[in-house]
């Protein structure tokens, strides 16, 4: 088993902190990961992406050329990502801020309200962990508790209320389907 | 084993050099190898060794000149402009047999080029880079682990040999993260021998001189071919190398570092449509693992060199070959990274089945 | 026969091959006595600089080391701090200290770098020659200024103690001479002092030495030193530019 996933969005909406925290979760349950993000001038708040490999076997390329599964934040990510899916894979995005749609035929798209969801349980920022959850759910790739410890791992220096509320959101995301 | 940590490519460098005992570290910022210096700031500091923000590439490496004279294990990193700098001192520690280790986090160039991933330093790091007669021990990781485990052996390796050594990243393996495994114990750099060249002030010995000149006629000839003796037994012992899949092979990519990983997922590729298909992986660039290639040309009628440059290894693949087979190329310069499926392609039409 | 003047340990049982009339033997004399004297020489490492005084590492009677052409002070700080214990010092003519190696020295002075420095301005480049140095004076001839430096095109010279006495830096800066027995006196106090203060730990302390080139004057040793009294230290004052054990009393 691999699946190769790519995140992107803005700078900001944790596209990065998404990839790192299933880099954790798929070390956490024994599989072999790469995570490789978008670096440098685009960092400064342009648009962010990042490769992330979860698989039974040694990971071979780091570089995701056609993901089987895409998680797409905002709109520009959409139109840039949508045709590297390889066919039958998923496309996940942000309903909430993504107003065209999907138009290939041969994926599954899942639209999320990941920021509205976010907004009513109080931060837009967890938008992020929305869609881990729900992706979590479709995929079946990585357990919920498994998310919830790996975010734990990511954010080390934050308080247990921020914590407990990207729970929430990974819950509220994993309940979705 | 050791547990296993999610790290990116430039920390684990950071670790590796501590574990390997060295407590000296200078060097000035630059992209993609800033994680180096801005963990290795903490970390000196945490357990007493040396970390000095220097004015320049050019006084990092002269600091790891006298820190390496001194008898210490030193290193310095850097990315591509910054190793350009460094490359007059990297040539008098050459010339004065001296062991440092530096790691060249590699961007796109020429000049300031860009921050992208590359390997476009492959003739710079593998035929000396700065002036004179001389060769520099050059090993290229492709994992978060090898990143943790080379500085041991690129130490190991510089003192054995009384040579600097680079190791040879790029900018995706410094910003890839990997689980890393902690795979040795840390060296205590009290428990390294004292070092029988090492200045340390001539207390009940005769002084020590460390230098890279001699004008007396002749000297310098004959302190030139007593080092490519040296480089003569690096060249025999040292090669080392990663063979999959090549026993069988019709084709066998050569590919190091990066476009090694990208390269083995190719090869999986192929092997999954039944094509007979290999990747060899020089770990060592200097040396080159030539003799491999050479026997391997014997029956392999075909290979593809990829890197992400216009072509640089291709050359080493060429003479080890020996003219025998047909060498094909991918390239990427610039700060292009090749994908799976793009080398894959590369693969088919090498083989002639392809569009 | 009592003998009441030899060479001192502190100098190798070698020949000097410097020009007669050149000032780097003076100055040699000078660190081999105090290398003696302040009982260092077991733990003093050298460094010489790329220019006439490359030979110093063979001159001096310690460890030595010859690094790139003005990087004597990056390499003294690798040194230093990789061995505290050990006495380092690092002796560099003026276009190895004031024209390429000028970062290196900015920057070793701003960190406070417990080294010392011995600098020997003859304002010339003398290895490669007599061509213009960055200390060279205005109207001065060289073999790359034959008609005297032109401030209007090759500006003006660099007077280092000036220059690094505007840094919080340093400890210690002096310029010297070595044109008349009651400067070398001055000169061989400064350096002492110079490295007493590496002795005790208080940090980065150079000695500017005004220093003759006869060759590359195209004088007289005689007339040389009388230049220097006469021409050169009117351009580079002697004195202390900077001491702070004045500031710790």
């Amino acid at each position: 088993m691999t699946k190769e996933i790519i995140i992107a969005g803005f700078g900001g909406q944790g596209v990065v902190s998404s990839g790192i925290i299933l880099g954790y979760a798929g070390l956490i349950e024994d599989k072999h990961v790469t995570f490789f993000p978008s670096y440098g001038a685009e960092m400064r708040g342009g648009t962010a992406n990042c490769s992330v490999v979860i698989s039974s076997e040694p990971v071979a390329s780091p570089i995701v050329a056609n993901p089987d599964i895409v998680v797409i934040m905002n709109e520009p990510s959409l139109a840039r990502f949508e045709p590297t899916v390889k066919p039958q894979g998923l496309l996940f995005f942000n309903q909430t801020l993504i107003t065209s749609r999907p138009k290939r035929k041969d994926i599954t798209p899942i639209p999320v309200e990941a920021n509205a969801i976010a907004e009513e349980l109080g931060q837009g920022r967890i938008a992020n962990m929305v869609m881990l959850g729900v992706m979590a759910k479709k995929t079946g790739l990585l357990k919920i508790e498994t998310l919830k410890k790996a975010q734990r791992k990511r954010f080390i220096k934050a308080d247990e209320e921020q914590l407990s509320l990207n729970d929430k959101a990974l819950e509220r995301g994993y309940a979705l389907l | 084993m050791a547990e296993k940590r999610l790290m990116y490519g430039n920390h684990a460098v950071v670790e590796g050099v501590i574990a390997a005992g060295c407590r000296f570290f200078a060097g000035y910022p630059i992209t993609p190898q800033n994680e180096i210096p801005e963990l290795m700031s903490i970390r000196m500091n945490a357990i007493g060794g040396v970390f000095i923000q220097t004015e320049s590439e050019i006084a990092a490496i002269n600091m790891l000149f006298g820190a390496a004279a001194a008898g210490k294990r030193a290193m310095t990193s850097s990315s591509s402009p910054g190793i350009s700098l460094m490359q007059e001192g990297i040539s008098y520690i050459a010339g004065a047999d001296m062991p440092v280790l530096v790691v060249n986090v590699i961007r796109g160039g020429p000049g300031l080029g860009n921050i992208a991933p590359a390997q476009s330093d492959y003739y710079q790091a593998t035929r000396g880079g700065g002036h004179g007669d001389y060769f520099t021990i050059t090993l290229a990781p492709n994992s978060g682990q090898d990143l943790f485990e080379f500085p041991k052996l690129a130490f190991e390796l510089a003192e054995k040999y009384r040579n600097p050594a680079l190791i040879l990243a790029d900018g995706l393996l410094g910003q890839m993260m990997e689980p890393v495994e902690f795979s040795y114990e840390p060296i205590d750099p009290k428990s390294l021998p004292e070092k029988e060249w090492a200045l340390s002030g001539c207390k009940n010995r005769e002084r020590r001189v460390v230098r890279s000149y001699d004008l007396k006629p002749g000297k310098l000839e004959e302190w030139n071919w007593r080092r490519l003796k040296k480089y003569e037994a690096i060249k025999k012992n040292e090669q080392r190398f990663e063979a999959i899949d090549c026993d069988d092979a019709d084709l066998v990519v050569v590919a190091y570092g990066t476009c090694s990983r990208v390269s083995g997922a190719a090869v999986r590729m192929a092997r999954v449509k039944g094509l007979k298909v290999g990747l060899l992986r020089p770990i060592t660039l200097w040396p080159f693992p030539t003799d491999v290639l050479r026997d391997m040309s014997q029956r392999v009628e075909n290979f593809l060199v990829v890197e992400m440059s216009c072509g640089q290894m291709i050359d080493d693949v060429k003479l080890a070959t020996e003219c025998r087979s047909k060498i094909h190329f991918h390239g990427r310069p610039g700060g292009g990274v090749p994908t799976p499926p793009e080398v894959f392609t590369k693969i088919e039409q090498a083989l002639g089945g392809g569009r | 026969m009592k003998k009441i003047f030899g060479r001192p340990d502190g100098l190798t049982d070698t020949l000097l091959r410097y020009c007669p009339g050149c000032g780097h033997g003076i100055v040699h004399r000078i660190i081999g006595d105090l290398l003696v004297t302040l009982n260092i020489r077991e733990r003093a490492v050298g460094i010489a600089p790329v220019g006439c005084s490359v030979f110093a590492d063979e001159y001096f009677n310690c460890d030595m080391i010859q690094p790139p052409h003005g990087r004597g002070p990056a390499v003294s700080t690798g040194i230093k701090r990789s061995r505290p214990d050990c006495i380092v010092f690092s002796y560099q003519g003026d276009g190895d200290l004031a024209a390429i190696g000028t970062a290196e020295i900015i920057h070793a002075g701003a960190r406070n770098e417990n080294i010392t420095i011995i600098f020997i301005n003859n304002a010339i480049f003398g290895m490669t020659g007599g061509q213009l140095a960055p200390t060279t004076l205005p109207g001065m001839k060289s073999t790359t200024s034959v008609q005297g430096r032109d401030i209007e095109k090759q500006g003006y010279p660099i007077k280092v103690c000036e220059l690094l006495s505007g840094l919080d830096g340093p400890y210690y800066l002096e310029r010297c001479a070595v044109d008349t027995p009651k400067n070398i006196i001055k000169t061989e106090k400064a350096i002492k002092t110079a490295f007493k203060n590496q002795i005790d730990n208080k940090g980065f302390s150079m000695v500017e030495i005004l220093s003759m080139c006869p060759t590359g004057w195209g004088k007289t040793p005689i007339q040389a030193k009388k230049w220097i009294t006469d021409v050169m230290a009117q351009y580079y004052p002697l004195g202390v530019f900077c001491d702070r054990s004045k500031e710790e009393k």
